[in-house]
């Protein structure tokens, strides 16, 4: 590894280059983060050993970035060669030493009031390529800084803020290009997937997460449904080398509640897209809740495996949706291999033999309320997964014991605004603290392991409060994570026993990355407005 | 330059500040005070608002310089001028800087063609062995990409034939020498109590231990060459020319 970035750095004639090759084997070089999910793989696992179950109770708090915001705090670092690239909220990019914390530069952007996101000015990072930053930011813009002074090179407009688009999620790197996908899903945009040159910027192909008229597609939208279908995008897709494929979920269709406005299956919404790495054409797609009326956004990460299944090798996706189940889909062709509850799940009680959900008669929002389970912000949600080849075992931040009675009410399309058509209403209450206001059967979080060949659960690290925090699994068959109680968690990772926890004061709404420097493995994680990182006591 | 020499800039008219003498200091000051408050809507020569040229004494509204205070300091309600927190004396060196600029004149940059000046920039000039535009060139230099945003064309001139004359305090080089003896050159980012933070030669952003080092010093020169001789006065003309078209990464 060592002989290849030298070679590249005289190729380059500069240092900390990433090209494109470095991002295709990120696992040969551990000791940096090099894209959202650590590898294109986007199993958030580590090779790094360093810290063990063994001195795992040794960490030790080395520095803390204070954002100089008080907005939620969801971006993955990047980390290159002992520089540490993280985005303060909206989209502030900071460039930081990673083994001190102190600051080398902030490249400030201030977003056009305009901007509109549903959720919180949020973002959940960068892409690197070459020695360029890539920034989506909460206005629909794509901005490329230079990753050395943090000065702009190009600032893309990638759709209209004022009719509710957003850029919230890190942008992935495919070969020359960047890809990025539209979030507004709640304002009735019509969301699409779009990948830039990354030198100039410019467009070079788009996907219709909702297609036109004359689009394969089409016919599963009646009436104008398909022109404010929503289908967004706030989590970074992966990408398969080996067939140039990358993959993405799609968000719920608009309205969000009431699917009156729109019969049909509402493509490409709740499905995973595999598109063509060079031209963005459509490979195969599989939809996880056809006609959503639950807001079961399929806005996770899609997780690359190689496994056995049943006796013979696979490469796989696994996923795990908000509709509360967990797939198993061949990744070449996007054929169903498997779909099994990883909560509770009571609007759908099985598959057809093409791997489409069969509903539960009545299970659907209604004037009068329909209890259905899991809850509006789903069995899970965006927060990262975790794949551990080692134990085998796919891992899931998960909220369990979690339902939403839904009613819904006419609503009409009105440009830039909410276009949700009904209320949920949940047993958990998103804005609880402290906890006593709990009753009986209220929601929580959970870290579940999960054999996806079985779909059994092999073990459960249960929290009182719910979870939006991220897994990191690590060779040492360590597993990072949190909650929105502010700890910070290191469990064993083959049976889910606690190790060592830090208390960090705020809510954990990242997934936590490991990274090296000088031969020195940190930890690294946000909570509340702070990034905090941690290394074994020396 | 950063002497208290008097100047004999007087402001033209109003009865408060007739009598009041700047230093060059005051005027500095203002300059400051300007290009971090009203630089950003009315450009680095005064005149980007369209039917005002600060520096010349073209007004919408104001016709003395106490109006014109007033105006720094309360803002036109109803338009894009906004009312700010400075003091009567600070909106007054603000006006006495825009005085001073309007004394210079617009410098060669009228007579030079921007797009000569760009060929000049990236051909005979060599500027970009040193300098960086929208992520093209070297990162040994200032980035230029929106050097024209807040640099008039006097200033761009003085730069290029005297380059020493001013070296803005985030453009400083230093240089540091560890106590193993490797050396280090390059751009300072960021500095604390234990660490300094640098942009090195090789373009490796570093943080070096200050427990560790041995030398830290400013490199007080400029590295660059003045063009004075080098260039002839038709090319510094298009060159500041092409400088005061980079305004910044347009969105596109």
């Amino acid at each position: 590894m060592k002989k290849s970035i030298l070679l590249l750095g005289i190729a380059a004639c500069a240092w900390g280059q990433v090209s494109f090759d470095r991002i295709l084997n990120a696992a040969r070089e551990p000791q940096n983060w090099l894209t959202y999910s650590g590898a294109f793989a986007s199993q958030r696992h580590s090779s790094l050993s360093q810290i063990t179950s063994a001195n795992v109770r040794n960490l030790e708090q080395q520095w803390v970035f204070q954002a100089r915001s008080l907005e939620k705090f969801e971006a993955t670092p990047l980390v290159v060669d002992g520089i540490l690239y993280t985005v303060q909220p909206p989209n502030d990019i900071v460039a930081l030493d990673a083994a001190t914390g102190r600051i080398f530069w902030i490249y400030n952007y201030s977003p056009s009031t305009e901007a509109r996101p549903c959720c919180g000015r949020v973002n959940r990072g960068l892409a690197i390529l070459g020695d360029t930053l890539f920034m989506g930011t909460i206005d629909a813009h794509l901005i490329a800084v230079d990753a050395k002074t943090g000065r702009p090179i190009w600032n893309r407009e990638v759709a209209k803020a004022a009719s509710g688009y957003a850029l919230t999620h890190a942008p992935l790197i495919v070969k020359d290009k960047v890809i990025v996908g539209t979030a507004g899903g709640e304002f009735g945009i019509r969301g699409f997937i779009a990948a830039f040159d990354t030198k100039t910027g410019k467009e070079v192909w788009r996907f219709h997460n909702i297609p036109e008229p004359g689009e394969p597609g089409h016919e599963t939208w009646k009436n104008d449904g398909w022109m404010h279908g929503g289908g967004s995008v706030w989590v970074t897709g992966s990408y398969d080398p080996d067939t140039n494929l990358t993959f993405w979920g799609i968000g719920n269709p608009g309205p969000d509640w009431n699917g009156d406005p729109r019969p049909g299956d509402n493509l490409y919404t709740d499905s995973v897209v595999a598109l063509d790495g060079d031209t963005g054409k459509l490979k195969w797609y599989y939809q996880f809740s056809p006609h959503d009326e639950f807001d079961y956004d399929s806005v996770q990460i899609p997780v690359l495996a190689d496994m056995p299944w049943k006796g013979r090798p696979r490469k796989v996706m696994l996923w795990a949706n908000r509709n509360g189940l967990m797939y198993v889909l061949d990744r070449t062709s996007g054929e169903f291999l498997q779909g099994k509850p990883f909560v509770e799940v009571n609007w759908m009680n099985g598959f057809d033999e093409k791997g489409r959900p069969m509903r539960v008669a009545g299970k659907v929002p209604s004037r009068e309320g329909t209890l259905i389970s899991p809850g509006n912000q789903g069995g899970t949600n965006w927060y990262s997964p975790s794949y551990s080849a080692r134990t085998g075992l796919f891992y899931i931040p998960t909220w369990g014991d979690y339902q939403s009675i839904y009613t819904k009410n006419d609503v009409e399309y009105e440009e830039g605004r909410n276009y949700g058509g009904g209320r949920p209403r949940s047993n958990v209450n998103l804005a609880r603290a402290p906890l006593n206001l709990r009753k009986d059967g209220e929601g929580f979080g959970a870290i579940r392991a999960m054999d996806p060949v079985t779909g059994e659960r092999k073990w459960e690290f249960r929290m009182a409060d719910v979870t939006d925090a991220g897994i990191l699994t690590t060779d040492s068959d360590l597993l990072f994570s949190g909650g929105r109680e502010g700890f910070f968690y290191a469990l064993d990772a083959r049976d889910g026993n606690l190790l060592w926890k830090a208390a960090l004061g705020g809510p954990i709404q990242s997934g936590p990355i490991t990274y090296a420097v000088n031969g020195r493995q940190y930890v690294a994680v946000n909570a509340g407005s702070a990034l905090f990182v941690y290394a074994l006591r020396q | 330059m950063h002497g208290n020499k008097l100047l004999l800039i007087c402001l033209a008219a109003g009865a408060a500040f007739a009598q009041h003498t700047f230093t060059s200091g005051d005027i500095e000051d203002g300059a400051v005070l300007y290009r971090g408050t009203c630089l950003g809507c009315h450009g680095p020569d005064g005149n980007l608002v369209p039917g005002i040229d600060l520096a010349h004494g073209k007004f919408k509204r104001a016709t003395n310089d106490d109006q014109v205070i007033a105006i720094i300091r309360n803002g036109v309600p109803g338009t894009a001028m906004p009312p700010s927190n400075v003091t009567e004396f600070q909106a007054s060196t603000i006006l006495a800087y825009l005085h001073s600029i309007g004394n210079t004149g617009a410098g060669p940059a009228g007579a030079g063609d921007p797009a000569r000046g760009k060929a000049i920039f990236e051909g005979k000039g060599g500027c970009m062995s040193c300098h960086r535009v929208r992520g093209q060139g070297s990162r040994s230099g200032p980035d230029l990409s929106d050097i024209g945003a807040f640099r008039r064309a006097p200033e761009l001139e003085k730069s290029i034939v005297d380059p020493d004359a001013e070296i803005l305090p985030q453009n400083r080089s230093v240089r540091v020498v560890m106590k193993d003896g490797a050396a280090y050159s390059g751009r300072l980012m960021n500095e604390d109590t234990f660490n300094v933070m640098i942009l090195d030669s090789k373009d490796q952003l570093r943080a070096l231990p200050r427990s560790e080092m041995k030398e830290f010093t400013f490199i007080d020169k400029s590295p660059m060459p003045s063009y004075q001789g080098r260039l002839t006065a038709q090319e510094i003309a298009d060159l500041v020319s092409y400088l005061g078209t980079l305004k910044g990464v347009a969105v596109n």
